[in-house]
């Protein structure tokens, strides 16, 4: 129902502080992005007077800074630390509760029910693409994650097509944006300056459709659509990064035993920051807890990384003793296995593990590394987990 | 199992120090909330800090905080180790040789008479060394101090017969765990969070500070790397070996990254 060149609509600034509050009306609890702590992150929403006014976050390898832009833009920058992989897959959830009875057996408390539904304001295409990516990992087989459901299942979201992308972006290269294709409700593009605040609306859907309605807007003008187009094609030209995509699952398949893993490992820090910021990484481990009597037990989920030495423990040891080890597992699952498992890949270009790399290690450049550090030497055949 | 059978059967706990500056086992006693719980599930036989009265070893869980730095201590632990079934270190002094271990990196004798007048009354070792070099421990746990509830989660473990559910990866993980916004890659502020130990739920970085490391190295680290990105972000070389010669200087990858940008 998607038709943007015929339907698109539009609003002003107070139009999308109005369709804030529909939706808040309608039961949904907005988040969007908010500055904090010296950074764009995602947070619940009052309204437009919340979100980034005039901000934008300078980005390079291992840098980002939030920086005035001289404007009023609202969404005048491309993505932070943080994304919707927060609100939908918890960094720490209780998933159950286990009491002690006098009989000798136990009694399961069911784990505290979802929080009501969210509505995103203004997610990225890159993390709309993640969004895809995690449901098909976490409900797109028949075991499915009943957690990450209920909080996903109901969840408006409302598109922010980019028009300024950072330093690190690639989503050209990913082919996830610089605008939305599906998986939103509504769509808008923002086009600032001379006077002139407008939002060019997409509505994807019919509940989008009912909750634009509830809003006073007016169909958007041919030019108005032409200039949303242009924001996004100018967008697509100002890639910060590129990555090559032509033959990488070969590539990292070709390449267990090449030379760059050292000279990763040397700089590679293992410290997860990467897996953390990926919108797509959806690893956690859980734990059983005790109060101190044993009457009462509860098992904990929290997020967790393949770049420790606990995610892969088994009996005897871990799995990939080396960062060398952990980084390439962690680069081949994203850019090749994923292609396997999930017939698409786990890297969605948004650039987040290149930014918030604290030693600027950047995916990019070592996917060029390892086309050009010449052919990689014969795969050897070793034993157990030698790395 | 009825509270009266079990008090009956209640394992003893004892807590001792050696060189140490008590604040972790006051951590024990900052468990306001739960302190009837733990004294209900297990005997606090010998606590000095809490209680005069002491109960005779053998003991369960035996706690020991502080580090080996004379010839005493030394004697000491082996003792102590003698009369407990389980015995675990808690906070950097224990497990790595604490910010006294600073000795180790320069010569004592010098220091001890730069800072006694009667020198000859001492008898002090040329290092401090953690409880682990010297007899065997059953479990290691960081921080200077340790984290309370990491603490009791040691002790419910022990009664319970599981592991303790703490994990030995980096800072960084509880910072993105939190939200909280890294400061090193959004301020440029120098911070030990990536190799360093989890535990303390990222406190430094969540009050806009870089981490110091009171948990010492993390499970497998590269200090070199983050030295160096130190000195590439303008640190002076002094000043990364000082952020390393903290509370765990002696720990052997903080050791190892302080010697590399150490003054001669």
């Amino acid at each position: 129902m998607s038709d943007p060149a015929g339907d698109a609509r539009a609003l002003d600034v107070d139009g999308l502080d109005r369709l804030i509050a529909a939706l808040s009306e309608r039961g949904f609890a907005p988040h969007g992005p908010i500055v904090r702590d010296g950074s764009i992150v995602w947070g619940p929403l009052r309204g437009v007077a919340d979100l980034p006014a005039g901000w934008t976050l300078e980005q390079d390898a291992g840098r980002c800074q939030l920086v005035r832009r001289g404007d009023g833009a609202l969404f005048g920058w491309a993505v932070g630390p943080d994304s919707p992989k927060r609100l939908f897959l918890p960094p720490s959830l209780q998933l159950f509760t286990a009491r002690r009875d006098d009989e000798g057996g136990f009694a399961l408390d069911p784990p505290a029910p979802a929080p009501g539904p969210i509505a995103l304001i203004g997610a990225r295409p890159c993390e709309i693409a993640a969004i895809a990516v995690q449901d098909r990992v976490l409900l797109g087989s028949e075991h499915t994650d009943a957690h990450y459901r209920a909080r996903r299942d109901e969840a408006f979201i409302v598109a922010a097509h980019c028009g300024e992308p950072g330093g690190t972006c690639f989503c050209v290269s990913a082919d996830t944006g610089p605008s939305a294709r599906s998986g939103f409700d509504l769509a808008l593009t923002e086009l600032h300056g001379d006077g002139e605040h407008t939002f060019v609306i997409e509505v994807a859907t019919e509940r989008g459709a009912a909750v634009l309605e509830a809003v006073p807007h007016r169909a958007a003008t041919g030019d108005e659509i032409a200039r949303a187009a242009a924001v996004v094609t100018g967008a697509a030209s100002r890639m910060g990064r590129e990555l090559e995509t032509d033959g990488l699952r070969e590539l990292l398949y070709g390449c267990r035993e090449h030379p760059r893993w050292d000279e990763i490992a040397a700089r590679c820090l293992g410290c997860a920051n990467c897996t953390m910021v990926c919108p797509t990484c959806f690893c956690t481990s859980v734990s059983d807890l005790t109060d101190i009597t044993g009457a009462t037990a509860w098992r904990e989920r929290s997020w967790d990384s393949c770049f420790t030495m606990d995610f892969s423990y088994i009996h005897g040891g871990s799995v990939r003793p080396s960062v060398g080890a952990r980084y390439r597992h962690w680069i081949t699952h994203k850019l090749a296995s994923w292609h396997d498992q999930f017939d698409e890949s786990g890297c969605v270009g948004c650039g987040r593990c290149i930014t918030w790399c604290p030693v600027a290690i950047d995916i990019t450049a070592e996917v060029v590394g390892l086309r050009s550090d010449g052919s990689p030497p014969p795969r050897t055949r070793t034993a157990g987990f030698r790395v | 199992m009825p509270a009266s059978s079990r008090r009956t059967r209640r394992p003893k706990l004892a807590v001792f120090k050696l060189a140490s500056c008590d604040g972790c086992q006051l951590s024990l006693l900052d468990c306001e909330d739960e302190l009837l719980a733990v004294a209900d599930a297990i005997e606090i036989a010998h606590f000095p800090e809490a209680s005069r009265r002491s109960v005779r070893g053998p003991y369960d869980l035996t706690l020991v905080e502080g580090s080996v730095t004379t010839p005493h201590d030394a004697e000491r632990i082996r003792e102590i180790r003698g009369v407990s079934r389980r015995l675990v270190t808690i906070g950097a002094c224990a497990t790595s040789g604490g910010i006294q271990a600073l000795r180790n990196f320069a010569d004592a004798d010098a220091l001890v008479a730069a800072v006694y007048p009667r020198p000859d009354f001492l008898r002090t070792l040329a290092t401090s060394t953690p409880i682990a070099d010297h007899v065997r421990v059953d479990y290691e746990l960081r921080g200077c101090p340790v984290d309370k509830r990491e603490l009791l989660d040691v002790i419910i473990a022990f009664l319970h017969d599981r592991r303790p559910a703490i994990a030995s990866s980096s800072v960084c993980i509880e910072c993105k765990r939190r939200g909280t916004v890294c400061v090193m890659v959004a301020h440029g502020t120098p911070c030990l969070g990536p190799v360093t130990h989890a535990g303390c739920g990222a406190l430094c970085p969540t009050y806009d500070r870089g981490c110091y490391g009171c948990f010492g190295p993390a499970d497998s680290v590269n200090a070199a790397a983050l030295g160096d990105a130190f000195r590439a972000a303008g640190t002076p070389s002094g000043e990364v070996a000082r952020a390393f010669r903290t509370f765990n200087a002696a720990a052997a990858p903080f050791a190892a990254e302080g010697d590399r940008h150490g003054e001669a």
